[in-house]
């Protein structure tokens, strides 16, 4: 029986009479698990032969379509128990502002242009180190069964609390030390992320007068559409984005040009100078209105994320290209790989984040989207929905690292103190890896994107090139330089945007907490409140930035990890939640579909952060790393790959550094875990507990729950849009 | 044909409606259509995006990575 109708009134037989359509449906359902079935077996019997990236491209495809089909209504129906009858938030309290009745497609839209960005691009990259098997199949199972669930779980579970955020749901269903770990946990994560992203974007930049070029042009370009939008013709966004792409384009053409400009040596930047000027633009960028700058910076991010994904989709299937990466590699095993330290268990499933389960969604898919919601049963393809299509993201990610030449991929992933930063030394330590390739091959291959490619780490420019090799190949036309800065380009503007809003999410949440204090500093229209508590939100990750940027080690190498395991910590917390509250509502019987990726995830994050902490391997674990170093610095030497007594000092003090950090995340998610323990127990005992969920009102409007709506969905529809009009 | 064409039309007006309200711009229509309904003078387009801008400005949208 279809319990996902959309008509509160006239919720008729669900199945029909329609037999002929239901044998379509057997049809179509079995052929998609058969495809989806022959993919799995032939990437998983492959070995040493030549496989086509398309196997991974439709075993992901045809598995999302199972689990959307399958899991995720099952999730709707029996767990959630999701009820169109139920006047939704935005119903309830519609506003036009905040609270506003959004149709489930343009609201879809929204919702992933707030999840997804550079992260799905990123950790695939970085853990194709491995293979391309172990990442392929966490990010589909994990998306699967975490990802995805989590996502969709929280937006319920908040949209049930007219849009409570994450923390103050934490603080209302687990308690008040529960909720301020939260707060806590959720601030310093963010700031974590934000200087990781910033990380990626001032590697991708260094050295690239084209890159600067053309992501310095997006600053005036937005400004101009800001100004645009505000003076001459208010209001037209659709036709403001045209003109704006069409400017960003022939920014990134223009950047080819640089040195016919004479612009190359002012645009020739160090990592230092960007940082700086990444923290100015960051504190400007956040105290400016958000009309000027963030808006149609936004509107910029959003069409290209729409744009790239499309363009990757159709390049990918008609470049068919081979996959050059193994399977697995011995870095798997060895734990030895030069892009991050450690085996494959825990840190493929922490260097992969976005894309396969990632807790900043919960901060998103709770507050801003459920307030939009028009009928519970939407969640479903908003939230598990959006977050599969994250999931899509990542896997063509994961695919652009796998069809580069595994020796040019190691070139540009491995730190500069490994590679010594020259073809000859670079290829010296590739061959040293196990992998052939020749100084003149690495020339060659740079000269085809115009760029330095020899420790150019962070993914970006790793995806860059793949993407240049998929659409040069797809399209033709020699233009393998355009389509690289064209990919640096959409990298870069997704991370501004998502640093941008990142800065004043995280301004307006200190305002707020030191407004618990002191009053006057919870009011977002103050200046001096304003201003300080951005300059410290922008202090706080520049200095991370910083930090990152001066490591001998490789900042990406250091901090990535770090990142990784912050963002599932997040998720764990969100998880948390979930659990706690399917035994609150006395639905014991199914917390296991939050509780298991619970597990999973606290599993991997407490193992990787133990290693990381208590590790005795310097490679691995921040504090033996530290004394290592500080043994060979007590001994007169060096230490590693640092080159003077002042690396030294610098590898101990961040190595310290990222071990505290790492071990207070870690504590703080333990607080939240072990109050949830005591929560749950009292639970089990009463066999439910009250909650915070807001009690039901009927609901009086009619919208379709699926993409697409059914025959009966659009009747009902119809009817109910001509009795609205009738009565007014 | 002209059943095609109207079909056409629909999907098509559809498909643009969509795309209004994914840009925001489908607020000001609606805006317009509610003065009307309800007999009340609308405030001029410029006025009317300035009370959004401001909104915006006091309700940040967090991007995730």
């Amino acid at each position: 029986m279809s319990t996902s109708t959309a008509n509160p009134t006239s919720s008729g037989p669900g199945s029909g009479p329609n037999v002929p359509r239901s044998w379509r449906a057997i049809a179509i359902w079995t052929a998609v698990a058969v495809v989806g079935a022959v993919c799995w077996a032939v990437l998983a019997l492959s070995r040493g032969e030549d496989v086509s990236a398309l196997w991974i491209l439709f075993a992901a495809l045809a598995s999302y379509a199972i689990a959307y089909r399958y899991y995720s209504k099952f999730i709707a129906n029996k767990v959630l128990k999701v009820d169109d009858t139920r006047a939704t938030p935005a119903e309830r309290l519609e506003n036009g502002q905040d609270f506003d009745v959004t149709d489930r497609r343009v609201l879809f839209g929204h919702h992933f242009a707030a999840i997804a960005g550079a992260g799905p691009l990123v950790g695939p990259v970085l853990a194709a180190q491995m293979g391309y098997l172990p990442g392929t199949i966490w990010i589909i199972v994990g998306v699967i069964f975490a990802g995805a669930v989590q996502d969709m779980v929280v937006m319920f579970f908040s949209m049930r609390r007219d849009g409570k955020s994450l923390g103050q749901m934490v603080r209302e269903e687990i308690g008040t030390v529960a909720g301020v770990a939260a707060l806590i946990a959720v601030f310093a994560i963010m700031i974590i992320i934000l200087a990781v992203l910033a990380l990626v974007v001032v590697n991708a930049l260094a050295d690239s007068p084209w890159g600067v070029f053309s992501i310095g042009l997006t600053i005036p370009i937005a400004l101009f559409m800001g100004f645009y939008l505000r003076y001459l013709r208010p209001g037209r966004v659709s036709e403001v984005t045209v003109i704006g792409v069409a400017l960003l384009l022939l920014a990134i053409i223009g950047g080819g040009y640089v040195e016919e400009m004479g612009l190359d040596g002012a645009l020739t930047l160090s990592h230092e100078t960007l940082v700086i000027c990444l923290v100015v633009y960051g504190f400007i960028a956040s105290i400016l209105p958000v009309w000027m700058l963030l808006t149609p910076r936004d509107y910029l991010s959003t069409f290209m994320k729409v744009g790239v994904i499309v363009l990757l989709a159709v390049g990918l299937v008609l470049a068919a290209p081979t996959l050059q990466n193994e399977a697995v590699t011995d870095f798997a095993t060895t734990g030895e790989g030069p892009v991050f330290a450690g085996k494959l268990f825990p840190f493929v499933f922490i260097t992969i984040a976005c894309g396969a389960l990632s807790g900043f969604h919960a901060l998103i898919a709770s507050g801003t989207t459920p307030k939009m919601v028009a009928k519970e049963s939407q969640v479903r393809m908003i939230g598990y929905g959006g977050m599969l299509m994250e999931s899509f993201v990542a896997i063509s990610a994961l695919i652009a690292a796998s069809v580069i030449d595994q020796g040019i991929y190691f070139s540009m992933n491995a730190a500069a103190g490994a590679t010594g930063g020259t073809p000859e030394t670079a290829a010296a330590f590739v061959n040293g890896l196990g992998f052939t390739i020749t100084p003149a091959d690495l020339e060659a291959a740079a000269a085809s994107v115009e760029e330095t490619i020899i420790s150019r780490t962070g993914g970006a420019p790793t995806l860059a090139f793949g993407m240049s090799l998929i659409f040069t190949e797809a399209f033709g036309g020699g233009l393998a330089a355009f389509w690289y800065h064209f990919a640096i380009m959409f990298e870069a503007l997704f991370i501004l945007t998502a640093v941008d809003a990142g800065t004043r999410v995280g301004r307006f949440m200190l305002q707020d907490t030191i407004g618990n204090v002191w009053k006057r500093y919870a009011d977002t229209s103050w200046r001096p409140a304003a201003w300080s508590a951005s300059a410290l939100v922008v202090l706080a990750w520049g200095y991370m930035l910083w930090i990152g940027v001066g490591d001998p080690l490789g900042g990406i190498n250091q901090l990535f990890p770090l990142f990784g395991i912050a963002n599932q910590l997040l998720a764990a917390i969100a998880l948390t939640l979930a659990t706690v509250l399917m035994f609150k509502h006395g639905l014991a019987k199914y917390a296991w579909v939050p509780g298991i990726p619970l597990i999973w995830d606290l599993i991997v994050t407490m193992t990787a952060s133990w290693e990381k902490v208590f590790s005795d391997n310097p490679a691995i674990g921040y504090f033996a790393q530290a004394s290592a170093a500080r043994e060979a610095r007590d001994a007169g030497e060096l230490y590693g790959v640092a080159k003077t007594p002042a690396d030294v000092d610098q590898i101990i003090y961040n190595s310290t550094q990222s071990g505290i950090l790492q071990a207070a995340f870690a504590l703080l998610v333990i607080v939240i875990v072990a109050g949830a323990a005591v929560t749950v127990i009292k639970a089990i005992r009463a066999g439910g507990l009250p909650t915070t969920e807001i009690a039901k009102v009927e609901s009086k409007i009619v919208a379709p729950s699926d993409f697409f709506a059914t025959k009966e969905e659009k009747e009902a529809v119809r009817e109910w849009e001509a009795s609205q009009k009738a009565s007014v | 044909m002209s059943v095609l064409a109207d079909r056409l039309s629909d999907r098509f007006s559809g498909a643009w409606r969509l795309l209004r309200q994914a840009t925001g711009e489908a607020k000001w229509d609606e805006y317009v259509a509610r003065c009307e309904r309800d007999g009340a003078e609308p405030m001029s387009r410029r006025a009317f995006e300035r009370h959004r801008a401001d909104e915006k400005e006091h309700n940040p949208q967090a991007r995730c990575c």
